[in-house]
């Protein structure tokens, strides 16, 4: 059985109905941008957005995918154009490990684009579902409070 | 390769169970695909009925409310009938997990799953939802205090599916409440957790109540002896100790890794303390 969706922007075909969704695209696909820790749906290190929706490629089956359309951090944006949400993370310093930041970025893509002005507590709920162990969150808010900012065109505070 | 079908409507469903009778069907994927991993389940295929264009929706039809089984918790967290007559369940699915697993896990699954601390099941038991089996010769309504048998365990027979919650809505102007106290925030499994709906006359006395607690039991936990306790009183701090006594007797949770169960009957006793807070008529 074939699946047709599409990652990142292009057409893809696959046939593979029972991999974990996060399988295929690290191993399958070679996207290792999206991470897996806790493989049980408890950390949000594996979120992908599929069809602009947060989900956790983990606890997802590639048949699940048929017909839908996949972003991986990879695909969010370019190194010499980052997404917004990836240059206010990078400019509040809102990284330390790392590897819990790509679930949080595409997570908080998928925040701003239902709320673009969240207030810090908003934001805390938003990103509830993904966890970090290093950076105590503060500076994860101030970036996604920074993005909301410069996606609605004001000035960075 | 196991097979995995993602059938779009009911017959496709009924037809890949001919194929394959021991399908085990998944929705939302956040309690099977985490057994599947720890290989406590090894089914020889897989439904997803999460397209499933029947299991979907929310539907008013005039005293009654059907909510598909298929609907996200996060589709019916920002369903506008939920919201209005059936407040404490929109309660509850505000601090079910976190975004992405609401993407995912559906009402259905909630249910089937019969998890102790399933945050759904205690709105819906004091609500007196009727979980409604189909199967390819029709359905048959099963109150949720008798379709939930245990910790993962219901009344579905081979062929059945749940398509759905049918809930009656209530006349009169009812409080709705949900509380879960967890080790955090979001993510977390209830330590103990508790619904209530209370009709209170013009005088604030309480005219009927409606309460159940998640967690402290193998299943929902209802108490009519603490309901009959606030019948005919305030709902202030005095009434909700006798209840709170009443309850705790009435208990006998587990001690686990989350807690124990002293605590558990504490929390579930002092949870009822808050409903003084709550604004009558």
């Amino acid at each position: 059985m074939m699946i047709h969706f599409i990652l990142n922007g292009e057409e893809t075909e696959i046939e593979a109905p029972d991999r974990r969704v996060v399988d295929l695209l690290r191993e399958d696909m070679g996207l290792t941008g999206t991470k897996e820790s806790c493989g049980m749906g408890e950390c949000g290190a594996c979120t992908i957005l599929v069809d602009g929706v947060s989900r956790l490629s983990c606890l997802m089956l590639a048949a699940q995918l048929e017909g839908r359309s996949i972003t991986t951090i990879e695909g969010l944006g370019s190194k010499e154009a980052l997404h917004p949400v990836q240059e206010a993370f990078v400019e509040q310093g809102a990284v330390q490990c790392g590897f819990c930041i790509p679930g949080m970025v595409l997570a908080s893509v998928n925040l701003l684009g239902e709320n673009p002005a969240p207030t810090r507590e908003e934001i805390r709920k938003g990103l509830a579902g993904n966890l970090c162990r290093c950076t105590g969150y503060q500076k994860i808010v101030d970036a996604v409070e920074s993005a909301a900012s410069h996606l609605q065109g004001k000035d960075t505070p | 390769m196991r097979p995995v079908f993602v059938p779009r409507d009911l017959d496709g469903v009924w037809e890949a169970w001919d194929q394959e009778p021991m399908a085990s069907v998944y929705a939302g994927g956040t309690d099977l695909l985490v057994r599947l991993r720890a290989g406590l389940v090894d089914p020889p295929a897989l439904i997803c009925i999460e397209r499933v264009k029947e299991l979907k929706g929310v539907r008013d039809e005039g005293e009654a409310v059907f909510v598909g089984a298929g609907n996200t918790l996060a589709e019916l967290l920002a369903d506008k009938t939920v919201q209005t007559h059936f407040p404490v369940l929109a309660q509850a699915l505000q601090v079910l997990a976190g975004h992405p697993i609401r993407h995912m896990g559906t009402i259905g699954g909630n249910v089937v799953n019969a998890s102790p601390a399933g945050d759904t099941l205690p709105p819906l038991y004091v609500l007196d939802a009727e979980v409604e089996a189909w199967s390819r010769k029709g359905s048959q309504r099963i109150p949720i205090s008798r379709f939930i048998l245990g910790p993962g365990r219901v009344l579905l027979k081979a062929g059945e599916l749940v398509g759905g919650l049918r809930i009656m809505k209530r006349s009169g102007a009812w409080l709705h409440h949900y509380e879960k106290v967890g080790l955090r925030k979001a993510q977390a499994c209830a330590v103990a957790s508790l619904a209530a709906i209370l009709k209170t006359g013009a005088d604030g006395l309480v005219e009927e109540a409606r309460l159940a607690w998640g967690s402290v039991g193998p299943t929902v936990v209802v108490c009519r002896e603490a309901e009959q306790t606030l019948k005919g009183r305030p709902l202030c701090t005095e009434t909700l100790r006798d209840a709170m006594t009443v309850v705790q007797a009435a208990i006998s949770p587990i001690s686990d890794i989350r807690a124990s169960a002293s605590y558990r009957r504490h929390v579930a006793g002092a949870l009822l303390l808050r409903l003084s807070l709550l604004k009558g008529r």
